[in-house]
C-alpha cells in the first residue's frame, strides 16, 4: 500500500492516456488531431518519467517534444492546408492486417513474459525513498556529461550545429538557383 | 509521508492557488486604474470602494454570458484550447517561493507550491505548452483571421522564449558561483540572494554593504533582456499584436463568454507569474529586512511575503507604465528586435559572464 498504490494509480492513468494519444495519432483523419494525439502521448510518457523519479528527463521530454510537435503543427497548417483530410486510399495493400498480426504477436509475447517469466515489478518510489538521491537528478546527469563524456558531448553539439547551419545554407542555395 | 505533512502540502498548494487568484483580480483592476490615471481619466469607480470589485463584476458578467459557438469550429479543439491556456499558467506559479519557510509544530512549511529540483526547466516546459492553446484556438475557430493571429502569436512566443531562456542561463551560471554548486531550484536561487554585496570588494565595503545581494546588479543585462522577453511572452503592449484589439484580429476572436474569460484569466495569471519569476531570479524574491527580534514574530514572518509582493508589483507596474507609454511595434520590428537584438545580445552576455565567472574562479588562462 501507500507509495506502491499511488504509483500504480498514476502509472495506469498516464499509460492509458499515452495509449489513447497513440491510437489518435493513427486513427485521426485530420492531421492536426494526430499532432495533438502525439503531444498527449509524449506528455503522458513524461509523467511516467516523473513516476520513475527521472525529473530531468521528463522536463527535457516536454520542452524538446513540445517544440517538435509545434513544428509539425505549423507544417500541417502551411503545407497540407487547414481543413484537408486524409484520403482513404491505401497505398500499401493489406498493411493494416500485417501490422495487426505483428502487434498482436508482440502483445502476446509481452503478456507471456509478464505472466510466466521471472518478471518482478519494482516501483521506483518504493525503492528510492532517499530524498537526496532523487533530488539530484540534474547533478547526477551533469557530472558524467561534463567530466567523463565531455568530448562526446561537445562533438555532438558541434555536429548538431553544423546540421542546422547546413540545412539553412542548402535552403538558401536552392532558392537562389530557382 | 505522515498526515500532518500531507495536510501541509494540501494547504500550501491551496494557499498558492488562492494568492494567484486574488493577485490576478487585483491586477486587472490595478491596470485599469493606473492606466486611467496616466491618461487623465477616472477609470472604474462604481463597483465597491475605488471600483475594486470591478473585476468581480466583469467576471460574473462573462460567466453568465452566452458562449456562442460558431458553426465552422472544430469543436473538440475549440473547447480544449481555453483549458490549455489556463492550466500551464497556474502550474508555472507553483514553482515560485512567495515567503520565507517556517517551522510549525516540528514540520517545515515552505510557502511554495512545489520545490522541484528542475524548477526553471519546469517553467520553460510549461510556457512552451502554453503556446499550444494559442495555435489550437486560432486553428479550431475555423476562420481565417484567428488562424493568422494564432500563427503570428506562435512565432512571437517561440522567438522570445529563446531570449528568455538564454537570460535564465546566465543567471543560473552566476548563481552556481554564489554557493555550493549549481541549482535550477527557484527556492535555492532566492536563498542565495540573501545578505549584501559587502564582501565582494573590500575597499568599497562601506558602500556595498548597503546594497542587497540581488542578481540584478551583476546580471543587469540579463535582467533587461529577460524583462523585455516576458513582456513579449505575456503578449503585453508594445508586443500585443497577438490580440491588438483596435486593428488586428487575434486568435480568440471567435470566443465569447466564459471561454474568452479563460484566455483573459490566463493572460493576467501569466503576467503575475512571470513578474514573480523575474523578482525571484533577479530581485532576491522574498529576501529583505525582517527586523527579527524588534517586532513580533508574526510580523517578521509575514514581511518576506510583503517584500515578495512589493517587488512583483513593482515589475507589474512597469508593465502598465510601458503599456501607457510605448506604441505597438510593427510585426517585422517585433521579429527584428527578437532575433537581431535580444538573442545575439543574450548570447554575447552569456559568453561575457562565462568569461568573468571562469576568470574569477580559475584566474587568467596564462597564469600557472
Amino acid at each position: 500500500m501507500g507509495k506502491r498504490m499511488v504509483e500504480t494509480v498514476i502509472f495506469v492513468i498516464a499509460a492509458l492516456a499515452a495509449l489513447a494519444g497513440a491510437v489518435t495519432v493513427v486513427l485521426a483523419r485530420n492531421p492536426i488531431y494526430s499532432a495533438v494525439g502525439l503531444l498527449g502521448t509524449l506528455f503522458s510518457v513524461a509523467i511516467l518519467y516523473v513516476v520513475q523519479l527521472a525529473h530531468l528527463v521528463a522536463a527535457v521530454q516536454v520542452i524538446v517534444y513540445a517544440g517538435a510537435v509545434m513544428t509539425l503543427f505549423l507544417f500541417v497548417i502551411m503545407l497540407i492546408g487547414v481543413d484537408k483530410e486524409e484520403k482513404r486510399v491505401e497505398p500499401l495493400p493489406r498493411q493494416r492486417l500485417w501490422v495487426g498480426i505483428l502487434a498482436g504477436a508482440v502483445i502476446l509475447f509481452a503478456a507471456g513474459v509478464a505472466l510466466f517469466g521471472e518478471f518482478v515489478w519494482v516501483p521506483a518510489a518504493a525503492t528510492a525513498i532517499d530524498q537526496e538521491a532523487t533530488n539530484g537528478t540534474i547533478q547526477a546527469v551533469a557530472e558524467p556529461l561534463f567530466t567523463d563524456w565531455v568530448l562526446a558531448f561537445e562533438a555532438t553539439a558541434l555536429l548538431l550545429t553544423i546540421g542546422a547551419a547546413g540545412a539553412v545554407v542548402l535552403a538558401q542555395f536552392k532558392r537562389k538557383r530557382a | 509521508m505522515t498526515w500532518p505533512e500531507f495536510w501541509i502540502v494540501v494547504l500550501r498548494v491551496i494557499l498558492t492557488f488562492g494568492l494567484l487568484l486574488v493577485a490576478t483580480l487585483i491586477n486587472v483592476w490595478a491596470e485599469r486604474k493606473i492606466l486611467a490615471d496616466m491618461q487623465n481619466r477616472i477609470g472604474p469607480k462604481r463597483a465597491g470602494p475605488w471600483g475594486i470589485l470591478q473585476t468581480v463584476a466583469d467576471g460574473l458578467k462573462l460567466f453568465f454570458k452566452e458562449a456562442v459557438t460558431p458553426r465552422k469550429v472544430e469543436l473538440g479543439m475549440y473547447l480544449l484550447a481555453p483549458f490549455l491556456a489556463v492550466v500551464p499558467a497556474f502550474l508555472i506559479f507553483m514553482m515560485v517561493p512567495w515567503g520565507k519557510p517556517f517551522t510549525i509544530a516540528g514540520n517545515e512549511v515552505t510557502l511554495q507550491g512545489a520545490d522541484l529540483n528542475i524548477g526553471l526547466l519546469f517553467i520553460l516546459a510549461m510556457s512552451s505548452l502554453a503556446v499550444y492553446s494559442v495555435v489550437l484556438a486560432g486553428w479550431a475557430s475555423g476562420s481565417k483571421y484567428p488562424l493568422l493571429g494564432g500563427v503570428r502569436a506562435t512565432a512571437q512566443a517561440i522567438s522570445y522564449e529563446a531570449a528568455m531562456g538564454l537570460a535564465m542561463v546566465a543567471v543560473v551560471m552566476f548563481t552556481a558561483t554564489q554557493g555550493d554548486g549549481g541549482t535550477l531550484s527557484l527556492a535555492e536561487i532566492v536563498e542565495r540572494q540573501a545578505g549584501t554585496w559587502g564582501d565582494i570588494i573590500p575597499a568599497l565595503e562601506p558602500v556595498l554593504q548597503f546594497i542587497p545581494r540581488w542578481n540584478v546588479f551583476p546580471q543587469i543585462v540579463a535582467f533587461i533582456i529577460f524583462f523585455i522577453a516576458i513582456v513579449a511572452e505575456t503578449n503585453r503592449a508594445p508586443f500585443d499584436l497577438v490580440e491588438a484589439e483596435q486593428e488586428i484580429v487575434g486568435f480568440h476572436t471567435e470566443y465569447s463568454g466564459m471561454r474568452f474569460a479563460m484566455f483573459f484569466l490566463a493572460e493576467y495569471v501569466n503576467i503575475f507569474s512571470m513578474c514573480a519569476i523575474a523578482a525571484s531570479l533577479f530581485l532576491g524574491g522574498w529576501n529583505g529586512p525582517t527586523f527579527e527580534g524588534a517586532v513580533p514574530a508574526i510580523v517578521s514572518g509575514i514581511l518576506p511575503t510583503v517584500w515578495f509582493l512589493a517587488k512583483t508589483y513593482f515589475l507589474i507596474f512597469l508593465f502598465f507604465w510601458i503599456r501607457a507609454t510605448l506604441p505597438r511595434l510593427r510585426y517585422d520590428q517585433l521579429m527584428q528586435l527578437g532575433w537581431k537584438r535580444l538573442i545575439p545580445g543574450a548570447l554575447a552576455w552569456l559568453v561575457l559572464s562565462a568569461f568573468v565567472i571562469s576568470f574569477r574562479q580559475f584566474g587568467a588562462p596564462w597564469s600557472q
